[in-house]
C-alpha cells in the first residue's frame, strides 16, 4: 500500500507491506538507521521517534499508522532550522558526557526532546521518571540525567529568545 | 602548534557527533549488494538427543538459499570452536575440553545451542523456511544449577566427564590455611550465591559475511570487541582461512561489558555460509536470541571461611566455590571463576594465608564466560561479605575491622599469597575520603529520619581492590593462556603533521578517540583536532587483542606512548640533520625540535614535511617518512581499587529496596580524562547494583527453560532506580605502567555489588538477618523480613 507523511520536514510518500514496522520501514526502506532496535518487547526505547511531536516507540508501531502524519526521527533533530547546528538537547549530551556506546542515544534523545519541550525546569526526579522507558547500559544515567535537565533549560531559554 | 589537549584535561568526545546525530555505524545499519538474510535455529529443549532434520520442506520454501546443518560443519571437517585457556587441577591434569560445534551435533546442550542456519533472500523469508524444519529430539533430563549438576546421579552431559565436573582447579596453601584455623579465636562462615547475570549491551549481536571469490578473501563484519582475535581464533582454528584471506571488521559497536569478547559459533557459521552461497549474509539477534546465546556471567554457590584471632585480624581464608560454565567451554570461559578469582581473595587484607578450591562444572545452560568484572566482582563479594559477618559476630566495627587488616600504603609493593604483588595502593585513604565524602557520621540522624517514616535504613561499606590491565603474557601463560596478552598500535603522522593512530584495542563506549588522541597531543604538541584513532578492522590496524579487562589506556595506551616515543626519537634524528647539530643535543618540546641552549629551532610540521620530502635529509642513515610501531606487554596487572560506600532505605511493607546514597572513592593511577573516567565509574556502578538488587538469570532445573527470557523479565537498572552517585579518585601512579595509569573500566562493578547488599543486611540486622543474597528484590526481601519478624515479634 501507499502511504503519505511528512519526515523530518519533507513530504514522503512510499509503498509499504502493511505488516510493516515504523522501524523497519526507516531502517531498511529509507535507510535511516539512526533509529534502533535494542529488544523485541518494547522495553529498551532505542527506538523512539516522535509521531505528530509525541514520542512513540517506533518498533511496535505499523508503518500505514504514519499515513497523513508528521514523523520526526533523530536525523531530523537539529538547531534553529537551516542553521546547520545541532539541537540544544544534542550539545548537553555532548558537554554533560551523556552517551557512551551511542545506541541508546537517539531513543534517548528524542525521549528527551519530548519530556523537556515547555518544560525548563524539569526537577531530577521528573527526568528519572521520564526516563523509564529507556534503558542505558553503559552511563549508568547520572550524566544522561544531568543532560537533559541542562538540555531543558537550553531548548526553553533558546525559545524565549 | 595549535589546541594541544593533553593528560587532566576533559574535552568533549571526537566520538560523539555521529552518535548524537543518528550516524554511528553498527553491524546492523550496514548492506551489502546482493545481501541475503540468515536466521539460527536453536535448541528449544535443554538437553537433548539431535535424532536428525529433515530440510525438505524448508528447501522448498519460497526465497531459500541454503539450510545447513552440524551434518554439513562435519563434513567440512571444521574445527570446534576453541578455548583460548586451558587450566589444570592440583595435580596438573588438564581441565575436560569437551569439542564444541559450531551447529550441534548428535546432541544439545542448552536452550539456545545452535542447530541449523537458514539463508533465504529476506529475513522474513528465512524465518519461514526455519519453521519448515523438522527436528527429531530426544529429549533428556537437564540440570542447570551447579549443586544439582555434582550430585550422583545427575543429568551428564559429556560421556567423557565425570560428574560434569571440568576441572577441580585449586589456589594457594591449604595445610597453613587449616593451621591457621586450628589456632583461630574465631571462624565466620559464609554461604552464598552470586546470581547468574546477562550482559545486555543495548546493541543486540549481529554478523554480516562477504566472500569475492575473484580474490578468495573473506569479510567479516562482527559486534566484537577484538576482530584480530575472532580473525585468528576463527581463521586459524574454526575454518581454516589463512589470516591474510580474512578481513574481520567491528565497526561502532554498542556497548560489550565481556558479552562480544568471544569467537561465537554465528561468526563461523555465517563466514563459511558465505562461500558456500557466494553472497553476503546479514543476520542480527533478537534480544530474546541474545538470550539464550550471548554468554552469561557469575553464577557460583560459594562456602567461606575466614578465621581470626581474638583482636579481629585475619589468620587465614578459605573458599570452597562451584562455577557454572554452561553447555561448553566458551573463549575464556574457564579462566573467570579460576585465575581471575582465586588471586583476588587477598583482597586490601594482609591475611596471610589463603586456599581456593573451584569445582569448574557444566550444566544445560548457556555458556558462561566474563562478564564486566570478571571473576573479581564475585572474589570481592564473597571477602567483603565476610568481613563484614565476621565484624557483626565478634561485636568489632566493621569500619575498625577493615582498618586493623589493610594492607598499609607504606608496605607496597605487596606480594599476596595468591599469586599477584600489588605495585601500588593506598586503600586506607581511599576509606579515609569516603567516610567524609559519604557523611558516615550524619548516619545516625538520616537513619532516625527513616525510622521515623517506618524505613529501616543501612550502611554498607565495600574496601576493594582488583587486578586488571589483561595481561602479562608470561604470566597469563604460566596459568593457561593459550594466547599473548599484549598490545600494539601504529602512529602515523602524515607529511602536513597530522596524525593517525591505529591501534589494536576497540572503543564500544569507553572514549578511547577521545583519551588516546590526548596523549598523542601532549606527547607530540601537535593539535588535538588533527590526531584520529583507528580501531576495530583488522585491514586498518596491524594487530591488537582487542578491548577486555581494563586493558585498553593500561596495555594499549602504553603501547600507544611507546610509539610516540618512537617517532619523537626518529623526528630528532631528522632535526639534527636539518639543524646541523648532534642528536643528542636536539631536545623535544612543545611540538618544537631545538637545539639546546640556542634559537635554532623546527617545527613537529616541518620534521614530518622533512621525513617525506626528503631533499635535505639524512638518506645515509635513515629511511623516509614518520611511522612508527610499538608492541607493550606489561610486567604485572594493575591493581586499581578503593572504597564504595551505599546507604539503602528498606521498606518493611513491601520489602522495597532504594538506593539513596552512593559514595565511591577510587584509586585507578593517573586520570587521562577525568570525565571519562567518571563516566566509567558511573556505568560501572549501576552494573553491579543492578547484580545486587534487581539482575537474575534463572533457569528451570530439569526442563532447562531460561525463566527470565526477555527484558520483561530480567530487570535492568532504570533511571529512576538511582541517586546521584558521589564519584571521586584518590589516586597512587601505578610504577610499571608507562603514565602512570591503572585503568577503570571494571572497578565500579567490581566494588559496588558487596557495598549494597552489606547496607541492606545492616539494615535489616537488628531482625537478626545476617545474609541476603542477589538480587535483593521486594519478593525475596519480604519473604526474609516474614520469616525474620516472626522470632523478633514472639519476644
Amino acid at each position: 500500500m501507499q502511504i503519505s507523511f511528512t519526515l523530518n520536514g519533507r513530504p514522503t510518500t512510499v509503498d509499504v507491506e502493511p505488516a510493516t514496522l515504523v522501524t523497519e520501514l526507516l531502517r531498511e526502506q529509507l535507510n535511516l538507521t539512526g533509529t534502533h532496535i535494542g529488544c523485541d518487547t518494547s522495553q529498551c526505547g532505542a527506538c523512539v521517534v516522535h509521531l505528530n511531536g509525541l514520542p512513540v516507540k517506533s518498533c511496535t508501531l505499523l508503518a500505514p499508522a504514519l499515513d497523513g502524519a508528521t514523523l520526526l526521527t533523530i536525523e531530523g533533530l537539529q538547531g534553529a532550522p537551516g542553521s546547520n547546528q545541532m539541537h540544544p538537547m544534542q550539545e548537553a549530551f555532548r558537554e554533560h558526557h551523556g552517551l557512551q556506546c551511542g545506541f541508546c542515544t537517539p531513543g534517548m534523545l528524542m525521549t528527551a526532546v519530548a519530556l523537556a519541550t515547555g518544560k525548563p525546569d524539569l526537577t531530577e526526579a521528573e527526568v528519572r521518571h521520564g526516563l523509564e522507558g529507556n534503558i542505558c547500559r553503559c552511563t549508568g544515567y547520572q550524566n544522561i540525567v544531568v543532560s537533559v535537565m541542562a538540555g531543558a533549560a537550553a531548548m526553553n531559554a533558546a525559545k524565549g529568545e | 602548534m595549535g589546541n594541544v589537549i593533553g593528560i587532566g584535561a576533559s574535552p568533549k568526545r571526537k566520538e560523539d557527533q555521529r552518535f548524537l546525530t543518528g550516524r554511528g555505524n553498527y553491524v546492523s545499519d550496514i548492506k551489502r549488494p546482493g545481501m541475503t538474510a540468515g536466521v539460527f535455529v536453536r535448541s528449544p529443549h535443554g538437553h537433548a538427543i539431535l535424532r536428525g532434520i529433515d530440510k525438505a520442506a524448508a528447501l522448498a520454501s519460497p526465497g531459500i538459499i541454503a539450510v545447513l546443518t552440524g551434518e554439513d560443519v562435519a563434513a567440512d571437517k571444521l574445527g570446534s570452536l576453541p578455548c583460548g585457556w586451558g587450566i589444570s587441577d592440583a595435580k596438573g591434569v588438564p581441565m575436560k575440553e569437551p569439542p564444541f560445534p559450531m551447529l550441534a551435533q548428535g546432541k544439545v546442550r542448552f536452550v539456545g545451542d545452535m542447530v541449523a542456519f537458514v539463508i533465504a533472500e529476506t529475513p522474513e523469508q528465512a524465518d519461514a523456511a526455519a519453521e519448515l524444519l523438522t527436528i527429531d529430539y530426544e529429549v533428556l533430563p537437564s540440570v542447570v544449577g551447579v549443586l544439582e549438576a555434582v550430585r550422583p546421579g545427575a543429568p551428564q552431559l559429556f560421556d567423557d566427564v565425570p560428574n560434569n565436573i571440568c576441572c577441580d582447579w585449586e589456589l594457594g596453601d591449604k595445610a597453613a590455611v587449616e593451621t591457621a584455623f586450628r589456632k583461630a579465636a574465631h571462624v565466620a562462615k559464609l554461604s552464598l550465591v552470586n546470581n547468574r547475570l546477562i550482559g545486555n549491551p543495548m546493541e543486540p549481536r549481529a554478523a554480516i559475511a562477504e566472500y569475492e571469490p575473484g580474490t578468495d578473501r573473506f569479510t567479516l563484519w562482527t559486534t566484537s570487541q577484538f576482530p584480530h582475535v575472532v580473525r585468528f581464533l576463527m581463521g586459524a582454528l574454526v575454518l581454516n582461512i589463512p589470516q591474510h584471506k580474512l578481513r574481520v571488521v567491528a565497526p561502532d559497536v554498542g556497548g560489550g561489558f565481556g558479552v562480544k569478547q568471544f569467537h561465537y559459533g554465528e561468526e563461523a557459521v555465517i563466514t563459511w555460509a558465505a562461500k558456500r552461497v557466494k553472497r553476503p549474509i546479514k543476520w542480527v539477534a533478537s534480544r530474546s536470541e541474545g538470550y539464550v546465546s550471548d554468554r552469561h556471567g557469575r553464577d557460583h554457590v560459594t562456602e567461606a571461611e575466614l578465621a581470626l584471632d581474638e583482636h579481629g585480624k585475619f589468620l587465614a581464608f578459605r573458599v570452597n566455590t562451584l562455577a557454572n560454565m554452561g553447555g561448553y567451554l566458551s573463549t575464556f570461559g574457564p579462566n573467570i571463576p579460576t585465575n581471575l578469582y582465586g588471586p583476588l581473595l587477598g583482597g586490601v587484607y594482609t591475611t596471610p594465608a589463603i586456599y581456593c578450591n573451584v569445582k569448574v562444572v557444566f550444566t544445560n545452560t548457556v555458556p558462561v564466560d566474563a562478564y564486566r568484572g570478571a571473576g573479581r566482582p564475585e572474589a570481592t563479594f564473597v571477602l567483603e561479605r565476610i568481613v563484614d559477618v565476621a565484624a557483626s559476630e565478634m561485636g568489632i566495627d566493621r569500619v575498625e575491622i577493615r582498618r586493623r587488616n589493610m594492607i598499609p600504603k607504606e608496605a607496597y609493593p605487596y606480594q599476596t599469597p595468591v599469586l599477584v604483588q600489588y605495585d601500588s595502593g593506598d586503600p586506607m585513604g581511599c576509606l579515609d575520603g569516603a567516610l567524609v565524602a559519604a557523611d558516615v557520621k550524619g548516619f545516625g540522624i538520616r537513619k532516625a529520619a527513616s525510622a521515623s517514616k517506618g524505613k529501616f535504613r543501612g550502611l554498607g561499606y565495600s574496601t576493594y581492590v582488583e587486578a586488571c590491565g589483561l595481561a602479562p603474557s608470561r604470566f597469563a601463560g604460566r596459568l593457561g593462556a593459550r594466547g599473548g596478552l599484549y598490545e600494539s598500535a601504529t602512529v602515523r603522522v602524515h607529511p602536513t603533521g597530522q596524525v593517525t593512530v591505529m591501534i589494536g584495542t576497540h572503543n564500544h563506549g569507553q572514549g578511547h578517540e577521545t583519551t588516546f588522541a590526548q596523549i598523542v597531543s601532549e606527547k607530540l604538541g601537535v593539535s588535538f583536532e588533527n590526531v584520529d584513532i583507528v580501531f576495530g578492522d583488522t585491514d586498518r590496524v596491524q594487530f591488537g587483542m582487542g578491548t577486555y579487562g581494563s586493558r585498553s589506556l593500561v596495555v594499549g595506551g602504553a603501547a600507544l606512548s611507546k610509539a610516540t616515543d618512537k617517532v619523537i626519537a626518529k623526528g630528532k634524528k631528522i632535526a639534527a640533520h636539518l639543524l646541523e647539530a648532534a642528536e643528542v643535543d636536539i631536545q623535544f618540546e612543545a611540538g618544537n625540535f631545538s637545539v639546546a641552549g640556542t634559537d635554532r629551532i623546527k617545527s613537529f610540521e616541518d620534521i614530518a614535511g622533512a621525513a617525506y620530502v626528503p631533499h635535505n635529509y639524512p638518506l645515509e642513515v635513515l629511511e623516509p617518512g614518520l611511522e612508527e610501531q610499538a608492541y607493550y606487554d606489561p610486567v604485572n596487572f594493575t591493581y586499581p581499587g578503593g572504597c564504595h560506600i551505599a546507604e539503602v532505605e528498606v521498606d518493611p511493607e513491601t520489602g522495597t529496596v532504594t538506593l539513596v546514597n552512593y559514595t565511591a572513592v577510587d584509586d585507578v593511577g593517573t586520570v587521562i580524562n577525568p570525565m571519562i573516567v567518571e563516566g566509567q565509574l558511573h556505568g560501572g556502578i549501576v552494573q553491579g547494583v543492578g547484580q545486587a538488587l534487581f539482575e537474575n538469570a534463572v533457569y528451570d532445573e530439569g526442563s532447562g527453560q531460561l525463566l527470565s527470557g526477555s527484558l520483561m523479565d530480567y530487570c535492568m537498572p532504570r533511571a529512576d532506580h538511582m541517586p546521584m552517585m558521589k564519584i571521586s579518585t584518590h589516586s597512587t601512579l601505578c610504577t610499571h605502567t608507562p603514565m602512570g595509569v591503572k585503568g577503570c573500566g571494571e572497578v565500579g562493578t567490581i566494588g559496588s555489588p558487596a557495598a549494597v547488599i552489606n547496607a541492606v543486611v545492616d539494615a535489616l540486622s537488628h531482625l537478626g538477618v545476617t545474609h541476603v543474597d542477589m538480587p535483593a528484590t521486594p519478593n525475596r526481601i519480604w519473604r526474609l523480613l516474614q520469616n525474620a519478624s516472626l522470632p523478633v515479634a514472639a519476644e
